[in-house]
């Protein structure tokens, strides 16, 4: 099986890794790099399970191979939490908020929900609505996830302001 | 004293999750560990001829490519759960029951039955090896006739979907209450209606999942499962492999949803743990979701010919239901789905006369199990369509045709004059149906709908309301169990036996215990999922978690407080009876200063010869308590939709939602608003959106998420919460099941709304879902009427 050699940027910290071309970004990041945080709900781009940042834009990572992120930062729901342990505002909200059940989905929704909030850092219940439509949810009726992006945004403003 | 129940705790579980380190089954890794994929069947029905796995095998890291002929006489057929199969003697007496022995293998033999079937599992060095080598399996077909149609499967001479039995019809019975002929004889009219409920999957955002490994040295075996269910999977897995239960340990880790279909056995679980036996290796399967679509069980699936008699005043005197299950291939769970669908049928109304008839019907489709409402959504549907018909035939409003005949509060506890399937006499316990439809009609501003419809039309915009009520039997039985010990840090250590799909287990259970102790919730730790921690389990389905591992979780620690409260008697040489416990410190009331912790209780009962347990006590701090519910408890709810209609697209849009329930006494209210807001989220797909659609020679044709549509942010608003809060009489926490209700009404109430809001068109929904080409259809064929038959 053909292999290559990819440097990316994984959560801030620059590795190199050998990988079969064919294997895909999703399944890089949880088998070879063991960050088991992102997870694989359809593999095929419908619910949004499996997002990370590819420089610092949200993507499914079931969509892509890992040989098109060479040379890319990558970061997955691990890196939210911050040095000292404390968490990241939306990590809190969504706890505060009792927006998670299974908790299966939530790594992809907040890795789209911190792309989404450093566009619009002061989304409408509408926007937020739309901004979360390509992540499934099959526990909480989304409800609680809107209301946790509200209080989520709040608090990274004043935390920015 | 209640500090913690009642309060909502932020999750105790959340931490994990929020940080991306909770353990899902796909997350175990296990050094050598390799991994299987499943060649699953493209026919629904077809004479396996052979199959050449010879360049499959011969591949580098390809370690086994098994088929079903290679485990016949290894391992043993699947069949009925026989937990969920037995029904108490005098319900037999009274239903006369037929029920078929079928039975599936873990790997087809001879022929495969439905789209999906595991055929042939390739262990691999990876799973991408894996489906190489699936690639490269030849297996070759010869279609048989498919039975797809229910009532085709049942007429004579169908093909045998269980070459076994004579026939398709798995399971019969006949539940008569009163007399159908007396009521007809009273009525002025009798209605009749069919009413479809398609078959729709439960779509965990995790799909199912097995590791299994094996150790030689203790003959031990250790199977993680994405399942509801472990000790079950426990059970099964050592009868089907020959093997002593206790040798073996099924742990379900963080399991990412389940709904229903994540319970019973699964051919994977019982293979993977005979292949980590066989290759003496760890072994992995994880499904993905184009095996789900297909190989996860399916749900609903019924069709009520129903007949209704009733005076022109719109008083209901009896209902007959004639139904058909769609069972699939192969029935698992006997009558667990269609009995409910008995027992549920008249929810909340007040009607005498009761004929119901079922017939299970196999066919060449996935087999069908119970999810989220196990056949109460069907009937609710069925019962509340047929409500709204029967007003509008009368020329009155829906609602007050439901108020009619709404159990009233005086009359309760309210015997329906039958038993419920756990034996138990079906006598709803608490609530006040009433009460919470004026409380629905309140918060839906009802009255203020109705005054301004008409002028909406006028301005084209459909705007409707409607509404639908149930009760459920909730914390069904047999039993759950809970163990709770202090540990030597002075640490209140709680197992259940019933796991956490999400239902917040780990706080809510910490909660009950807290309270009885008298600490707070951070200094209890709860676990389950672990068949080693508790001899018997039952599982997490049917909106039974709170009733039973919940009143198993309290009584366990008023039995340990007991005992600690003995033993710190017998350290402080003071009558127990004078003794209380706060924060950790047992101590007199009277004298404060005489007191114990718990660490300093736990090393005094530690056992040895400076054991401080009084005599005739066992050492340790340490009780268990196994929780039989008399039978169920009837929780409630009241729903109300607003739908806007457009006519030009047939979409529907939910205005508003809003959904009165009664739950009992509330442990935690943000995890249960979450689990009625989440179940009536189901009930949006199920109303509006999902079918498992499959063709007339049984081919999937809803396999991914491009076909069978799931509900988004975009489709599911907020239901507005209105509680009641009757507290159960059947358990002493006074708790009733939660986790179904939001999603039994849902689609009953939806399409009563779309009725209303196209009342000019005289719109008739008997089918789920209501999808806009539906919409658009009935809209198409309005002028179509039901049939009245004057009596």
């Amino acid at each position: 099986m053909k292999t290559m050699e990819i440097t990316v940027t994984v959560n801030g910290k620059k590795r190199t890794e050998t990988v079969e071309t064919r294997m895909l970004l999703s399944d890089f990041i949880r088998e070879q790099l063991r960050l088991t945080g992102t997870h694989l709900g359809c593999e095929h781009g419908v619910c949004g399970a499996c997002t990370v940042l590819v420089n610092g834009k949200a993507a499914r990572s079931c969509l892509m191979l890992a040989v098109q992120a060479d040379g890319f930062a990558i970061d997955t729901v691990e890196s939210l939490v911050r040095e000292d342990g404390s968490l990241h505002p939306l990590q809190q909200a969504f706890s505060d908020n009792h927006a998670l059940q299974c908790g299966f989905c939530t790594p992809g929704f907040m890795m789209t929900l911190v792309d989404f909030l450093q566009e619009n850092p002061k989304p409408s219940e509408g926007e937020i609505r739309e901004a979360i439509s390509g992540n499934l949810c099959r526990c909480t009726g989304y409800a609680n996830i809107v209301k946790a992006v509200e209080q989520a945004s709040q608090a990274l403003a004043k935390q920015g302001g | 004293m209640a500090n913690l129940i009642g309060q909502s705790f932020r999750r105790k579980e959340d931490h994990r999750f929020v940080t991306g380190t909770g353990q899902y089954v796909a997350d175990i890794r296990l050094d050598n560990m390799a991994e299987a994929a499943f060649i699953r069947s493209t026919y629904a029905h077809a004479r396996i001829k052979s199959i050449d796995r010879s360049a499959a095998l011969a591949m580098d890291d390809v370690y086994a490519v098994i088929t079903g002929e290679d485990l016949v006489g290894k391992v043993g057929l699947m069949s009925e759960m026989e937990s969920h199969c037995r029904l108490p003697k005098h319900i037999e007496d009274q239903i006369k029951p037929i029920m078929k022995h079928n039975v599936e293998p873990v790997l087809a033999t001879g022929k495969v039955k439905y789209v999906g079937q595991n055929v042939v599992c390739i262990v691999a060095k990876n799973r991408y090896i894996a489906e190489d080598a699936a690639a490269l399996v030849k297996i070759d077909y010869e279609p048989l006739p498919a039975v797809v149609d229910p009532f085709e499967a049942l007429k004579e001479g169908a093909p045998l979907v269980q070459d076994d039995l004579d026939d398709n019809m798995q399971a019969y019975f006949h539940l008569p209450v009163g007399s159908w002929e007396e009521a007809v004889s009273k009525a002025d009219h009798v209605i009749k209606g069919r009413f479809t409920s398609p078959r729709v999957g439960s779509n965990p955002i995790e799909t199912r999942g097995v590791v299994a490994s094996y150790d030689n040295r203790t003959d031990f075996l250790n199977i993680w499962s994405s399942t509801q269910m472990p000790f079950e999977i426990r059970h099964y897995v050592a009868k089907l492999l020959g093997l002593v239960e206790q040798n073996i340990r099924v742990v379900a880790p963080d399991v990412g949803g389940g709904f229903g279909p994540k319970g019973g056995l699964y051919p994977e679980e019982v293979l993977l743990a005979y292949l980590a036996k066989q290759l003496k290796r760890p072994v992995r399967w994880i499904e993905d979701r184009m095996e789900h679509m297909s190989g996860a069980r399916h749900s609903r699936d019924q069709i009520h010919d129903l007949e209704v008699a009733y005076t022109k005043d719109g008083t209901i005197l009896g209902v007959k239901d004639d139904f058909v299950l769609d069972v699939g291939a192969i029935n698992y769970f006997a009558l667990t789905c269609a009995y409910n669908s008995a027992a549920h049928f008249r929810g909340a109304y007040k009607i005498p006369v009761f004929d119901l008839t079922c017939r299970i019907a196999l066919t060449n489709k996935t087999p069908n199990v119970p999810y989220r409402g196990a056949g109460r959504p069907e009937v609710v549907f069925a019962m509340d369509r047929i409500v709204d018909l029967i007003a509008r035939e009368l020329g009155m409003d829906p609602v007050e045709v439901m108020l009619k005949n709404i159990i009233p509060a005086e009359e309760m506890p309210y015997s329906q004059g039958m038993y419920y399937k756990d034996g138990g006499e079906l006598i709803y316990d608490s609530g006040n149906y009433p009460e919470a439809f004026e409380m629905a009609l309140e918060m839906s501003r009802f009255k203020e709908i109705r005054a301004n419809q008409e002028q909406w039309r006028k301005e084209g915009t459909y705007i409707g309301i409607g509404f639908s009520s149930n009760v459920e039997g909730t914390g069904v039985g047999p039993f759950e169990g809970a163990k709770v010990s202090i540990d030597p840090s002075g640490q209140v250590i709680l197992h259940v036996g019933s796991s956490s799909q999400g239902q917040s287990h780990e706080t809510v259970f910490g909660q009950v215990a807290g309270d009885v102790f008298g600490v707070s919730l951070d200094r209890v730790t709860v676990k389950n999922g672990d068949t080693v921690a508790l001899g018997y389990g039952a599982g997490t389905y049917a909106s039974r978690s709170a009733v039973n591992a919940g009143s198993a979780a309290h009584l366990a620690s008023v039995k340990l407080r007991e005992k600690m409260l003995a033993v710190a008697g017998n350290v402080l040489e003071i009558a127990p009876e004078e003794l209380t416990m706060q924060d950790g410190v047992i101590f007199a009331v009277s004298q404060p200063e005489k007191k114990i912790t718990f660490p300093e209780l736990a090393a005094a009962a530690t056992p040895g010869m400076r054991c401080k347990v009084p005599e005739g006590m066992d050492p340790g701090l340490e009780a268990t308590h196994y929780f039989v519910p008399p039978t169920v408890t009837y929780s409630s709810s009241v729903h109300a939709a607003v739908v806007e209609v457009d006519i030009e697209t047939g979409f529907v849009k939910i205005r508003n939602y809003y959904i009165v329930h009664d739950s009992g006494r509330v442990i935690n209210p943000m995890v249960v608003e979450g689990q009625v807001q989440g179940g009536f989220a189901q009930g949006i797909g199920t109303a509006l959106y999902e079918e498992v659609v499959h063709n007339e020679n049984g081919q999937l044709l809803t396999g991914t998420y491009m076909d069978y549509l799931l509900p988004t942010s975009m489709e599911v608003p907020v239901a507005v919460q209105g509680e009641q809060e009757y507290y159960s009489t059947r358990n002493p926490l006074g708790v009733k099941g939660v986790g179904e209700s939001g999603a039994i009404s849902t689609p009953a109430a939806i399409a009563n709304a779309v009725v209303d809001a196209l009342a000019p068109f005289h719109v008739k929904i008997d089918r789920l879902p209501v999808s806009p080409n539906r919409v658009f259809d009935l809209l198409q064929d309005a002028q179509s009427e039901e049939v009245i038959m004057p009596k």
